[in-house]
C-alpha cells in the first residue's frame, strides 16, 4: 500500500496497490460484503429448514413447548436489535457526510444496544437452565414440574442452536463495530472511504435481520 | 463490446520489455520468441523479489499464496495417495493380510477425508487458479490479498485438525460422516467434522475472492466474452463455493451440537430425522463435486485449444455450461438418497433432474472434441493429458447417468461400482486435468522447462494405472462387491488383485510426475515468456511474472484464443 502510494502522489492512502481506483476498491469491498452476507443467511437457512421440518413432524409439541419462552424479554430484544440497526444506518450516512463526530456517535449506542440485546439473553438463558428447559440430554423440565410433551428437549434443542448461533454473530458483531469506532476515533473514514463502516452496517443489518426472523417463529408460534 | 475507446497507440514507450502488449489495435499478438529479452528490463520476479522464509508466510502476494496452496495440497495428496496405496495392498487378497477391520474402515475414511477436503478442494481453485486467475484478466492480485493469505492459514488449521484426529483415536464413519452412526462411534468425529468445517471457511474465502476479482478487476477491454475459459470455470466453482459450503458448515455445526449436547435433531430415538443430515449433508456435498471437477473443466479448456493451435469449437457453450452446471448442481442431492427412504416421487424427479446435468457436462466434451478436429495437435505433455482427461472423463461422467437410473442404482448402490465412477470423474477428471495444468504453467510459475519425454512417460503411464486400477471396479461392483469392505469371497479375488497392480503402476506414474516437475526447477531448461504461443494474459508477463504482474496494465482487444495463426477469413 504504502510504496506505490509514494510514488504516485494522486493515489490516496486508503486505496491498496492493486485497485486502479477508489471506486473499484469501494465497489470491490461492496460485493465482496453481499457474498458474505448470503453466506450467512444461506448458513441460518440451514437452521430454519430444520425448524420448519421439526415443527411439521411435531406441531402440537412446537406448540406448547414454545409457551415457556419470554415474550417480553424477546419483544424488548427485537426493539433493541430494531434500534440498533437504525443507528448503525445513521452512522453509515454520517461517515457519508463527513460528520465523525456523529458517527461515534451512533456507534456508540448500536454498540450499546448489542450489549443491552446480551445482557436480556443473559437473563433468558438463566432462567431456561435453572427451569431445565434444555436441549436433548441436560433437559430436565419434567423434574421442575412442567407439563411438556413428548419431544419438547428437541424443541429446546433447536431453540439454544439458533438463539446461540446468533448471539455468536452479536457478539463478533460488537468486536466489529468496536474495531470501527476506534479507526473513526482515528479520523480515519471521511465521504472518499467510508466502505468499511456501510460493509459493518451490512453486517449488523443481517445479524438483525436473522433476529426478525428468529423472534415470531421461535416465541411467537400460533 | 466497446473495446476501442482506449487509444493506446500512445503508450508505447515502454515496447522494449517483454510484457506489454498494450499497444495492438487489432488483435493481440504473442510475444514468442522476445522472451529472452528479459535482460533488457531486469526487475526481480515474484520468486525473488524478497528472500527469506517470512517474505512467504506474510506474503500477500496470489502467486506466492497460489504456490504454498499447491505445496500443502500436493503434500496432503501423496498422504492420502499412501493411504490409497495400502488400502489396495491390503485388498490384494481375500483375507485380512497387515490391517483389521477397524484399521481399514479408518484408513479409508482417512484417505476420502484427506483427498476430499485438503486435497481436491482447494488443489485447483486455490492452487493453480490462486496463480493464473488474477494474471489471466490482467489485474495486480486478487480483490482481497489478505483475506487469501488468511485462506490459506485456516486452510491450514483445518489440515493440522484433521490430522489430529488421528492422535484421537482416528475416524471409521467415511468421508461422509452419515448419522445416526457418526453419533454412536467412539472415534474423534467432532475433531474431524471441525476439521471440515474450519476448511470450508477457507473454501469460502477463496470463492468470494475470485467472484469479486473477476467481477471488479479485469483488464480494459476484457469483457465478459473475452475471458479464458479457464475463468469461467473457476467462477462458476466459486459461486457454488459460495452458495453451497454454508449448508455444509451448518449441517456439521449440526452434527457437532448432536454429539455434544444430543439435542437429537438428527437422532430417531430422540424424534429427530436421520434422513435430514444426509438431505443436508448432500445439499453441500453434491454441488461440491462440482467445485472438485468444474475448474478441471477449465483447464482442459485451455488445454486443448492452446496445443491443438485453433480457436476453441463453441466458446459461450462451453462458458454457459459451467455456470449452467453449477446451477442444476443445486437440485440433484437427492440421486444419493435413492436407498434412504425418500419418496419415490421425489425419487423419480431426482433421477430426471441427475439427467439434465449431463446435457451441459456433455456440451463441453463435444465442444473439446471439436475444437481437437482439424486443429495443429502439438502433442506436448499438457496434450497428452488432455487427451487422457477426454476418455477417463468421459467413461466416468456416462457411468454417472448408470448411476443416476433409480432403478439401476438400487441394484448397483453402494458397490465398487460407485467407487469406480467416483474415482474415473475425481482422478480421471480432476486429477489428470490438475496434472495437466500443472505442466502447461510450470514454465510459467517457475520459468523453466520440464523433460517432454518425462512427462509424456507419466502421462501413460497414470492412464494405464488409472484404468488398470478402476475399470476392473466397474465389473466388480457390478457383480455385487460392496465397497469399504476390507475382506472378500475368493471369486472377487483376481479382480481385485488386478485393480491392486494397476494402483502401483498409477502410484509409479504420479511420482514420476512429482520427479519431472523438481527436476524441472532445479535443472530445467529456462523458459520464454510464452513457451506454448499461447494468447491469454498470463502469457504476456515474464516467466516467472515480475510481483505486480504485468509493467503496464494491459489492454485486451480479442478472443483469448485467436491464435496468429488462425487463418481470419474462415469461419473460424
Amino acid at each position: 500500500m504504502s510504496s506505490n502510494a509514494q510514488e504516485h502522489e494522486d493515489r490516496p492512502w486508503f486505496l491498496a496497490h492493486h485497485f486502479d481506483t477508489v471506486g473499484q476498491q469501494m465497489s470491490s469491498a461492496k460485493l465482496g460484503m453481499w457474498l458474505f452476507a448470503c453466506t450467512e443467511v444461506l448458513m441460518f437457512s440451514g437452521l430454519f429448514l430444520a425448524y420448519f421440518i421439526l415443527r411439521d413432524l411435531y406441531p402440537e409439541m412446537v406448540l406448547v413447548a414454545s409457551e415457556e419462552l419470554n415474550k417480553t424479554a424477546g419483544g424488548v430484544n427485537t426493539v433493541v436489535l430494531l434500534t440498533s440497526s437504525f443507528t448503525m444506518a445513521l452512522g453509515v450516512r454520517a461517515a457519508q457526510t463527513n460528520n465523525n463526530k456523529a458517527l461515534k456517535r451512533n456507534l456508540l449506542v448500536t454498540i450499546a444496544c448489542a450489549f443491552i440485546f446480551m445482557i436480556v439473553k443473559y437473563f433468558e438463558y438463566t432462567t431456561k437452565i435453572e427451569h431445565g428447559l434444555l436441549p436433548g440430554a441436560w433437559f430436565s423440565a419434567l423434574e421442575h414440574g412442567y407439563m411438556l410433551p413428548k419431544y419438547s428437549r428437541v424443541f429446546y434443542g433447536i431453540y439454544f442452536t439458533m438463539t446461540g448461533l446468533h448471539g455468536v454473530h452479536v457478539i463478533v458483531g460488537i468486536g466489529v463495530l468496536s474495531w470501527i469506532y476506534i479507526r473513526a476515533r482515528r479520523h480515519e473514514f471521511n465521504s472518499e472511504n467510508y466502505v468499511a463502516v456501510e460493509n459493518a452496517g451490512i453486517y449488523w443489518h443481517i445479524v438483525d435481520l436473522v433476529w426478525i426472523f428468529l423472534f415470531p417463529l421461535l416465541y411467537l408460534v400460533k | 463490446m466497446s473495446d476501442d475507446s482506449k487509444k493506446t497507440d500512445e503508450k508505447a514507450e515502454d515496447s522494449a520489455s517483454t510484457d506489454v502488449v498494450a499497444t495492438k489495435t487489432e488483435k493481440p499478438v504473442t510475444t514468442d520468441g522476445d522472451g529472452h529479452a528479459e535482460g533488457v528490463a531486469p526487475e526481480k520476479s515474484y520468486l525473488t523479489a524478497s528472500r527469506g522464509v517470512m517474505s512467504w508466510l506474510v506474503t500477500v502476494d496470489h502467486k506466492r499464496i497460489g504456490l504454498m496452496y499447491l505445496v500443502a495440497t500436493m503434500f496432503f495428496f501423496l498422504v492420502a495417495g499412501l493411504l490409497a496405496i495400502a488400502l489396495r495392498t491390503e485388498l490384494f487378497t481375500g483375507q485380512q493380510d497387515f490391517m483389521s477391520a477397524a484399521t481399514y474402515n479408518k484408513v479409508f475414511t482417512l484417505h476420502g477425508a484427506i483427498m476430499v477436503f485438503l486435497f481436491i478442494i482447494p488443489s485447483v481453485p486455490a492452487g493453480i487458479g490462486n496463480f493464473v486467475l488474477p494474471l489471466m484478466l490482467g489485474a495486480k492480485d486478487v480483490a482481497f490479498p489478505k483475506l487469501n493469505l488468511l485462506s490459506f492459514y485456516v486452510y491450514c488449521i483445518a489440515a493440522v485438525m484433521l490430522i489430529l484426529t488421528l492422535v484421537l483415536g482416528s475416524l471409521d464413519t467415511g468421508w461422509t460422516f452419515y448419522t445416526p452412526y457418526s453419533k454412536s462411534t467412539g472415534t474423534a468425529v467432532i475433531m474431524a467434522t471441525m476439521g471440515a468445517f474450519v476448511a470450508g471457511f477457507s473454501s469460502i474465502l477463496t470463492g468470494v475472492n475470485f467472484v469479486v476479482t473477476t467481477h471488479k478487476m479485469r483488464a480494459p477491454g476484457m469483457t465478459w466474452n473475452r475471458m479464458p475459459l479457464m475463468i469461467w470455470a473457476l467462477y462458476a466453482t466459486a459461486l457454488i463455493q459460495i452458495m453451497a459450503t454454508p449448508v455444509l458448515a451448518i449441517t456439521l455445526f449440526l452434527l457437532v451440537i448432536e454429539r455434544t449436547l444430543s439435542v437429537g435433531i438428527f437422532d430417531p430415538a430422540m424424534g429427530g430425522d436421520p434422513a435430514l443430515y444426509q438431505h443436508f449433508f448432500w445439499f453441500y456435498s453434491h454441488p461440491a463435486v462440482y467445485i472438485m471437477i468444474l475448474p478441471g473443466f477449465g483447464i482442459i479448456s485451455e488445454l486443448i485449444t492452446v496445443h491443438s493451435r485453433k480457436h476453441i469449437f463453441g466458446y459461450r457453450a462451453i462458458a454457459i455450461s459451467s455456470v449452467a452446471i453449477a446451477v442444476i448442481s443445486f437440485f440433484v442431492w437427492g440421486h444419493h438418497l435413492f436407498v434412504s427412504g425418500q419418496s419415490e416421487l421425489a425419487g423419480i424427479v431426482f433421477s430426471f433432474l441427475t439427467f439434465a446435468v449431463a446435457v451441459p457436462t456433455a456440451i463441453k466434451v463435444f465442444s473439446w472434441v471439436a475444437t481437437l478436429y482439424g486443429g495443429s495437435i502439438r502433442y506436448t505433455t499438457p496434450m497428452w493429458y488432455a487427451i487422457v482427461f477426454l476418455w477417463t472423463f468421459t467413461i466416468g461422467g456416462l457411468t454417472g447417468v448408470y448411476l443416476g437410473t433409480l432403478s439401476v442404482n438400487v441394484h448397483l448402490h453402494d458397490t465398487y461400482f460407485v467407487v469406480a465412477h467416483f474415482h474415473y470423474v475425481m482422478v480421471g477428471g480432476t486429477v489428470v486435468a490438475f496434472l495437466g495444468g500443472l505442466y502447461h504453467w510450470w514454465p510459467k510459475m517457475f520459468g523453466r522447462m520440464y523433460n517432454e519425454t518425462a512427462g509424456k512417460i507419466s502421462a501413460l503411464l497414470v492412464f494405464i494405472g488409472f484404468n488398470t486400477t478402476f475399470l476392473t471396479q466397474f465389473f466388480l461392483g457390478h457383480q455385487g462387491m460392496p465397497r469399504r469392505y476390507y475382506a472378500y469371497l475368493p471369486e472377487y479375488e483376481v479382480m481385485h488383485q488386478v485393480s491392486t497392480v494397476g494402483a502401483w503402476i498409477l502410484a509409479c506414474g504420479l511420482f514420476l510426475v512429482l520427479f519431472t516437475l523438481i527436476h524441472a526447477i532445479k535443472s530445467g531448461e529456462r523458459a520464454t515468456a510464452n513457451p506454448w504461443a499461447a494468447v491469454s494474459l498470463e502469457w504476456r508477463t515474464a516467466s516467472p511474472p515480475i510481483e505486480h504482474n504485468f509493467h503496464a496494465t494491459p489492454q485486451v482487444t480479442g478472443s483469448p484464443y485467436d491464435f496468429p495463426e488462425i487463418d481470419k477469413s474462415g469461419k473460424h
